[in-house]
This record gives C-alpha cells, structure tokens and sequence, in this order.
C-alpha cells in the first residue's frame, strides 16, 4: 500500500493524516478523499504531513484543484509537520505562499481558529 | 552497478522506478532536498510517458540509464509513444490553476526548475528525453 490515509474529527477541525508516498498513482486516493461531501462539514481540514515521505505534481495538482473551493465555503486548509524536503517541493512551485503551511499540530489549531 | 532499469507502462511501475532511481543516488552523499529532487524530476518524466505519451498501456515499455559524467548526472528516458512537443509547451500559471481548479500540468514546470538542462528528441517512432543535474 503505497498511501494511507485517515480521518481524525474534532468538534469542527478534521485533520486528515497522510502516511506514505502521494505520486501519479497513489493521489487517486487523495482526491477521492478531499471530494468527499463529508469534509464540507468542517470549517478546517488539517493535513498531518508527518508521514508523507514524498509527493509529486499529482499529489500538489490535488490540492491546488480542491483549494479554491474549500475557500469558497470557508473552510481552512492547514498543512502542519510537513517533512523539509516535501516542504521544498512546494517552494518550487511557490505554493508555500499559496496554501498555508506550518510546522506544529498547535500552530495549526491556533490559526484554524483565528 | 546497474544503471538502467525498464518497466510498463503502468502507474504502479513508478514506484520501482524511484526505487532505483535512490538507490543510484544513495551513494554519492547527496542532501536529502537535492535527492529528493532529481528522484522527483525523473518520476515526473516517467508518469508523463506512461500516462500521456503511452496511455498506460502495459504492453509499452520505458527505459531509464543513469550515466555519471564527472560532476554530472545524466538520466536518459526512452519510450515509443507520442513525442512531448517542447515547442508547445507553456509554464503553468499556479494561481490560475487554484482559481480553476486544475489538477494537473505543473509537472514539466517542476522538472525546469530542478534540473540543469532538459531535452527532448524523436525520431525513427523513438522519443529520447535527457536530464542533465549538476551535482558538485
């Protein structure tokens, strides 16, 4: 299995814990969960990168495609324990400055409240 | 120490191909940034032959070698499928792409920006692609 994914809810936070590799094959996976009208609930999704050891243009493709409409319903999207190199693949593409990204699970919560 | 590696064309064959492609790289005492880099480079090509130029047929082939030249590494990826014309590419646009709701196409961008040089030849129903990374 080269992708786990799974679910943890609190109150209106879901945090969405990624283990594993997002390449062209596995972010299938990734989009089939963000497309979930489940997630439309919550006012945050909190992305634990923790465990994501790598991701390609189709892993970033999914979350550049779902952005803009977790934005519309006003819902937070909040990277935390991003792994450095993961976190350059971002850079790259300048997607740090697009998405937010932090370091802890607490710096997360604290800005998926403000 | 073997240099190149073949595999369908399937999704699932990428995997292996990053596999080797670090295993390569493991010994010349690079950055984790820098390898995680050039494996996502070469990955990147690989998905793009298999899912665009082959239309993940599995009864198509790709081939990767790895060549060392001084301070260099050369990755020489070879298909049959549709040429990728270089001409018609144009860089992506990421804030558009979010405003849209695009998925792919910042592939290619992400292999501009790592490597040092990028070609892309065709001929004979042959597509060769090279990837040129400087490492010193």
């Amino acid at each position: 299995m080269p992708m786990k994914i799974t679910r943890e809810i609190k109150d209106s936070t879901i945090i969405i814990t990624l283990d594993g590799e997002l390449d062209a094959s596995s972010s299938v996976m990734l989009d089939e969960e963000l497309s979930d009208p489940e997630i439309m609930k919550y006012s945050k999704i909190l992305v634990n990168c923790k465990n994501l050891n790598y991701i390609s243009s189709a892993g970033l493709g999914v979350f550049i495609s779902h952005l803009q409409r977790f934005e519309d319903a006003q819902i937070k999207l909040i990277f935390f324990n991003m792994q450095d190199k993961v976190r350059n693949v971002f850079e790259i593409l300048g997607l740090d400055l697009l998405m937010t990204i932090v370091s802890s699970y607490d710096e997360a919560m604290t800005i998926a409240d403000e | 120490m073997n240099n190149s590696i073949q595999v369908s064309c399937s999704k699932k064959n990428l995997k292996p191909i990053r596999d080797f492609v670090t295993e390569y790289l493991n010994r010349l005492d690079l950055s984790d940034i820098l390898m995680n880099q050039i494996v996502l480079a070469v990955d990147e090509i690989c998905a793009n032959l298999i899912i665009h130029a082959n239309q993940e047929d599995p009864s198509k082939q790709i081939t990767l070698a790895i060549h060392k030249q001084k301070d260099t590494l050369k990755f020489e990826i070879i298909d049959n499928g549709v040429a990728f014309q270089q001409a018609k590419y144009k860089e992506p646009n990421i804030e558009e792409h979010i405003r849209i709701g695009k998925k792919g196409g910042v592939g290619i961008a992400l292999v501009n920006r790592i490597m040092d040089k990028v070609e892309f030849k065709s001929g004979n129903s042959k597509n060769t692609c090279l990837l040129y990374k400087k490492i010193k």
